[in-house]
């Protein structure tokens, strides 16, 4: 029997079998075979470029698999596009959001809902009324007159879920959804989740292994494109998978060292500086970071660490205060300077403010010094020695790539990770400033990238880590500042601070002064 | 001459000027907005002016005479939309730079329809062209009457387009696919509306309307068709598309600012003012370099990845 038109009819069972998909210099999925049946929720692990959104795509007719097939209720279909993963009652909530951001909340839902295109003029009165049947239907408030560029990331997916159920999905598919989550965000949306497996089914995609134990009955795992484990949940643990994912025992390292005994290096004081929108981001913000030490900021965010970073990097003017690195004053100097004094830099927006993704890895590798006498005769780049250097970081860092020429905006968010550490490190910083460094990333990435930072605190190097993750935050700091609104709430000695605590702080609740020990260094 | 008849002067010359730089300027908006930027706009001007001119010139004195100037718009704006659609076969389906395929395309469009002129007409002809319709009772009112109301009736249309053009981009389902096709083209892929097609489809229309533009020149402007008869005007076009923004509104206001300045310079070298006039000549570009320095650049509502081919399978 050959494939057959996708119909309206209830999704008992979606099969997938040998799908094999690859692409230039690496095979994404490998022979994949994966059942998932009605109202099941099944997780889907594997660490950056395991072939989990390529899957995906595939099963959304984005991607044509090299081999391999789709099977619904038993019979093979076949997906041109998504329009026929639609018609079979499949939506995706992807990774990169698919919003168009100058468009309203209500334009975007009705840019995939073909009944609203019907008539000579957009039928947006129908869509709005959609969209509040479902908003209600789920409990997911939205605004459908806003534009999408003034959503937060939370409200951005809200619209992404509430666009793929508008478009009639009884089969769901999100992929990371939480990665880019608060933890508050998060769990409101485990719960929805689970609810709404009650009529359909869910495959739900992430590397936080506890949500995957809390959320689903059933969990794959891919590793390099195959299928490594497929089992019911019940009774996996999250080290398990974790050692599953990557083939070997995950530890996440953790800080042991004596607190930061060295000279302050990085001091900032009484920083104010305004947001995109012109009002005071950092209101009056104090903190020094000594060498061999690990400062951390805690926070919701959007608190005002993106301004901070951007402050303190030379990318954003600074109306008042003063930032000194090792006594000298970095204060609206240029990033040029700055970098040349010593600072490293890991943006919270990798693919855009870390590389620049369509040079190659190699030039990406030395964006920071391709003008200095180790890479250039002056007007020529030093191709040898950036081919020297490339490759030297390459196995350092274990940067997985097809080859160090391929433009870097083609490898998974980890690797790109790796290749903006490998850079920042070469260049020995005094201090780092690492923004959200494993945002997104799965535990194999994490645990590197941990570990490169623990190594680098022996060395003696001042870091700044600004993240959102508190396990994080209590692995690796010395001392956890709490911001809120703009302003330091409290420091905290890293073996002091308490998850409790901390989410108290985070929430701008600032406990009496008596639980907590005087910081030395710490401005008032 | 009093000041008042200088200005009103000054605008009805301005003002008819506008009209293929409005019509060629709000066709390359539909290109920008589904993403693609199309420097061939000239040479389909001048296609269009020549076929429009040809049509109209080989139908003089036949019982088609009546229809001459209808039939050469058409002509023109048939040709206009194949261009367009050739201009979509090379960017949109082979992914060629579209800077490069667009001067491919002027250089085609300009050559080919001064060879083709020299070939069939040979020299300077002059053909009644458009005529002007005076609307009733508007055109006699004082002082803007005879500005505003007494202009051919490709010169009513091309404003009516405007508004026209507004709803189509902004209410319409095919303008919201236009749109999201030149924002986030993975975004509409994802939701079934298929990029490629909407690219066509919007460089069909843009392709019509400077079809038409061209038309505009030789049958309703100079009533004769010369080589150099567009003189630029289709890269003034795209100029004005990024000085409007990408709204038709701001397209008519910069077509309009840069005929008014055309017409201003030309007057200035008439009544003998004495100025230089290599600057006079100079005023209209420079009025719209400097607008367009000053203008904030409309990035969250222009079209963000204007020139950049689609591949669903190309990750960047
Ligand atoms: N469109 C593409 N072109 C080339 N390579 C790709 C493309 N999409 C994914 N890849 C590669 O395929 C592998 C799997 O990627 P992906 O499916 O995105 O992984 P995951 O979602 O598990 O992190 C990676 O090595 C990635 O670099
Ligand atoms: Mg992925």
């Amino acid at each position: 029997m050959g494939p057959t038109r996708p119909t309206r009819e209830k999704i008992k069972e979606l099969r997938v079998e040998g799908i094999t998909k690859r692409f230039p210099g690496i095979v994404a999925c490998d022979s994949v075979d994966l059942t998932i049946g009605e109202n099941e929720i099944l997780a889907l692990v594997g660490e950056n470029g395991a072939g989990k959104t390529t899957l995906m795509n595939i099963l959304m007719g984005l991607y044509q698999p090299d081999v391999g097939k789709i099977f619904i209720n038993g019979r093979p279909v076949q997906f041109k596009g998504p329009a026929d993963a639609f018609a079979a009652g499949i939506g995706m909530v992807h990774q990169h959001f698919m919003l168009v951001p100058n468009m309203t909340v209500a334009e975007n839902v009705a840019l995939g809902l073909k009944e609203s295109h019907t008539h000579l003029r957009l039928d947006l009165s129908g869509v709005k009324k959609r969209i509040a049947e479902i908003s209600e239907r789920y409990k997911l408030p939205v605004q459908p007159d806003a534009y999408v560029w003034q959503l937060s990331v939370g409200e951005q997916q809200r619209v992404e879920l509430i666009k793929t159920l508008c478009f009639g999905a009884r089969f769901l598919i999100l992929d990371e959804p939480t990665s880019a989550l608060t933890p508050q965000e998060t769990d409101d949306l485990i719960v929805l989740l689970r609810r709404m497996a009650s009529d359909m089914s869910i495959i739900f995609i992430s590397h936080k292994l506890a949500e995957v134990t809390a959320l689903s009955d059933k969990v794959a795992i891919l590793r390099r494109g195959r299928v490594v484990f497929k089992g019911t949940t019940a009774g996996q643990t999250a080290a398990g998978l974790a050692t599953l994912m990557t083939g070997h025992e995950v530890v996440l390292p953790r800080n042991e060292g004596v607190d930061g005994c060295g000279e302050e290096r990085l001091v900032v004081q009484d920083l104010c500086v305004k947001s995109d929108r012109g009002f005071l981001a950092l209101d009056g913000v104090g903190f020094s970071v000594r060498s061999g030490e690990i400062l951390g900021l805690a926070g919701v965010s959007g608190n005002g660490q993106k301004e901070l970073a951007e402050a303190l990097a030379g990318l954003r003017r600074v109306e008042k205060g003063r930032v000194s690195l090792m006594g000298r004053d970095l204060t609206n100097r240029s990033p040029r300077e700055i970098i040349d004094a010593g600072l490293g830099y890991i943006p919270e927006d990798r693919t855009n403010e870390g590389i620049v993704s369509s040079f190659s890895i190699k030039e990406n590798l030395i964006l920071k010094d391709f003008a200095s006498p180790k890479f250039s005769h002056g007007i020529f780049i030093k191709s040898q020695e950036e081919a020297r250097n490339a490759a030297s970081l390459q196995e350092r860092f274990d940067i997985r790539c097809s080859s160090l020429n391929s433009a870097a905006g083609s490898l998974s968010g980890g690797n790109i990770q790796k290749v903006i550490l490998a850079r920042e490190l070469a260049r020995e910083p005094k201090a780092l400033i690492a923004v959200y460094p494993t945002r997104g990333l799965d535990m194999g990435a994490e645990e590197f990238i941990h570990t490169r930072l623990l190594e680098l605190r022996a060395k003696g190097v001042a870091i700044f880590l600004i993240s959102e993750e508190l396990d994080e935050l209590m692995n690796l700091c010395d001392r956890i500042a709490v911001i809120f609104k703009g302003k330091i709430l409290d420091i905290l000695a890293g073996r002091e601070a308490t998850r409790p605590a901390l989410g108290l702080l985070m929430a701008g609740i600032r406990p009496e002064a008596a639980d907590r020990a005087a910081e030395p260094g710490e401005k008032a | 001459m009093t000041a008042l008849t200088i200005v009103l002067n000054i605008l009805s010359i301005g003002i008819p000027f506008s009209v293929s730089l409005l019509l060629a300027s709000l066709g390359e908006m539909f290109n920008q907005r589904a993403g693609i930027f199309n420097l061939g706009c000239e040479g389909i001007m001048s296609m269009g002016a020549f076929l429009g001119f040809m049509c109209a010139y080989s139908l003089q004195n036949t019982a088609m005479t009546p229809y001459a100037n209808l039939m050469g718009v058409l002509v023109a704006g048939v040709a206009g939309t194949l261009l367009g659609l050739l201009f979509a076969l090379v960017t949109v389906t082979f992914h060629a730079p579209q800077g490069i395929a667009g001067i491919g395309l002027q250089m085609l469009g300009t050559g080919a329809a001064g060879t083709l002129f020299r070939h069939f007409v040979g020299g300077v002809t002059g053909i009644p062209g458009l005529p002007n319709c005076p609307i009733p009772l508007l055109s006699k009112v004082p002082f803007i009457g005879p500005v505003l109301f007494n202009m051919n009736i490709l010169a009513y249309l091309a404003f009516l387009f405007v508004p026209l053009s507004s709803y189509i981009l902004f209410k319409t389902p095919w303008g919201l696919k236009v749109r999201a096709v030149g924002t986030s083209p993975r975004s509409a892929d994802t939701m079934a509306i298929s990029v490629q097609r909407t690219r066509y489809q919007a460089l069909a229309v843009g392709g019509l309307f400077a079809g038409i533009a061209g038309a505009y020149l030789s049958l309703g402007q100079a009533k004769m068709f010369a080589d150099d008869i567009v003189a630029g005007r289709g890269f003034i076009a795209v100029a004005l598309v990024y000085f409007g923004g990408w709204d038709p509104y701001r397209i008519l206001g910069g077509s309009l600012l840069f005929s008014i300045a055309q017409s201003l310079q030309l007057s200035i070298q008439v009544l003998g003012i004495k100025f230089p006039y290599e600057f006079a000549v100079m005023l209209p570009y420079v009025l719209v370099i400097v607008v367009l320095a000053f203008t904030r650049s409309a990035v969250v509502k222009g079209p963000a990845e204007l020139g950049i081919p689609y591949d669903r399978e190309k990750r960047i």
